[in-house]
């Protein structure tokens, strides 16, 4: 079924965006990457380490795969927007994760300093998908100042604790205008099911798959699942009910 | 002339260019950026910035992450 995921414009065919923080080498990476079946995928900015070798930007290039940089780190608005523009700069690209965390302990975002950052970086022309709490009204002014889609968290990074409030992701699905896409806390292949059946447009996961026992097999079930909570979602599950309603004819 | 790199000093001779600062670190033909005392500086410009006593050179690049 063609049915493709609309960010900015910019087609892609997965609508699961891939994390690369947590693997333990770049080869057990690649085979994740590649097993997930992702067309966009995130990278941090760092001071360049003249020991460090291999280089995560060759691997997603040898892939086609897609850069999606990130502002993770920062603290301040100003960080942020600082970061972003020497993402463009080094990589070509004016599409930005935008993170802008609260404190180390949480992770949360700061909602001040993240809506701050996000108008000044679309005032300069970047394609802004912020990672947001779950509050669908901060969603909603994301979506007002000019994001092109918005990214709540699940449960805090790297939890694993799933979706906390599924309640208030349905609630952003039915009013944005934008992609909604679930960023951040899933644990497990039916986390990512859940996220999708509730009508999130992707879901965006690094953890999950980068700290699993094998990630090529958690790869390749968060691919599964992406796309089996899509079709759900399409399909629409049927109401609830109390009491049976029995499937077989009762004649005859 | 000391300026300071990625948070370490370094001694310079003086009058060296941001490209031959970002050169000290890594060869890497893109990927990188680079910003003087908080300015990006495009990569077409580095061979032209003049580094001056006490600058702060950042270098970034792209790691796992996110």
């Amino acid at each position: 079924m063609d049915d493709p995921l609309l960010i900015a414009g910019e087609k892609f065919n997965s609508r699961l965006i891939m994390g690369t923080g947590g693997a333990p080498s770049l080869e057990v990476l690649d085979r994740a990457l590649a097993a997930s079946g992702t067309e966009l995928t995130t990278v941090a900015m760092r001071r360049v380490d003249p020991a460090s070798g291999g280089s995560v930007l060759a691997l997603l290039a040898d892939r086609g795969i897609r850069v999606l940089p990130n502002t993770a780190g920062c603290y301040t608005a100003t960080e942020a927007v600082r970061v972003a523009a020497m993402a463009r700069e080094a990589l070509g690209t004016s599409w930005v994760k935008l993170e802008v965390i609260a404190d180390e302990r949480t992770l949360l975002p700061d909602p001040v300093e993240l809506l701050a950052a996000a108008e000044q970086l679309v005032a300069d022309g970047f394609t802004v998908l912020p990672y947001t709490s779950d509050d669908p009204v901060l969603a909603r002014r994301l979506e007002q100042a000019g994001c092109a889609a918005v990214m709540p968290l699940g449960a805090p990074i790297g939890s694993g604790l799933g979706i906390r409030n599924p309640h208030n992701i349905e609630l952003m699905v039915e009013s944005a205008g934008v992609p909604v896409i679930l960023d951040a806390g899933i644990g497990t292949a039916s986390d990512a099911a859940i996220a999708m059946e509730l009508g999130c447009a992707a879901v965006l996961l690094a953890t999950s798959v980068t700290r699993a026992r094998s990630p090529e097999l958690m790869a390749e079930a968060m691919r599964l699942a992406v796309a089996a909570g899509r079709l759900a979602f399409l399909g629409g599950r049927v109401p609830r009910r109390h009491l049976a309603l029995a499937s077989s004819p009762p004649g005859g | 002339m000391q300026v300071t790199i990625n948070g370490r000093p370094h001694q310079l001779s003086g009058g060296e260019s941001l490209a031959q600062a970002v050169a000290l670190l890594t060869s890497a033909p893109s990927g990188v950026a680079a910003a003087v005392n908080g300015a990006v500086v495009p990569r077409t410009a580095w061979g032209s910035t003049a580094l001056t006593e006490d600058d702060e050179v950042e270098v970034l690049t792209a790691v796992q992450g996110g």
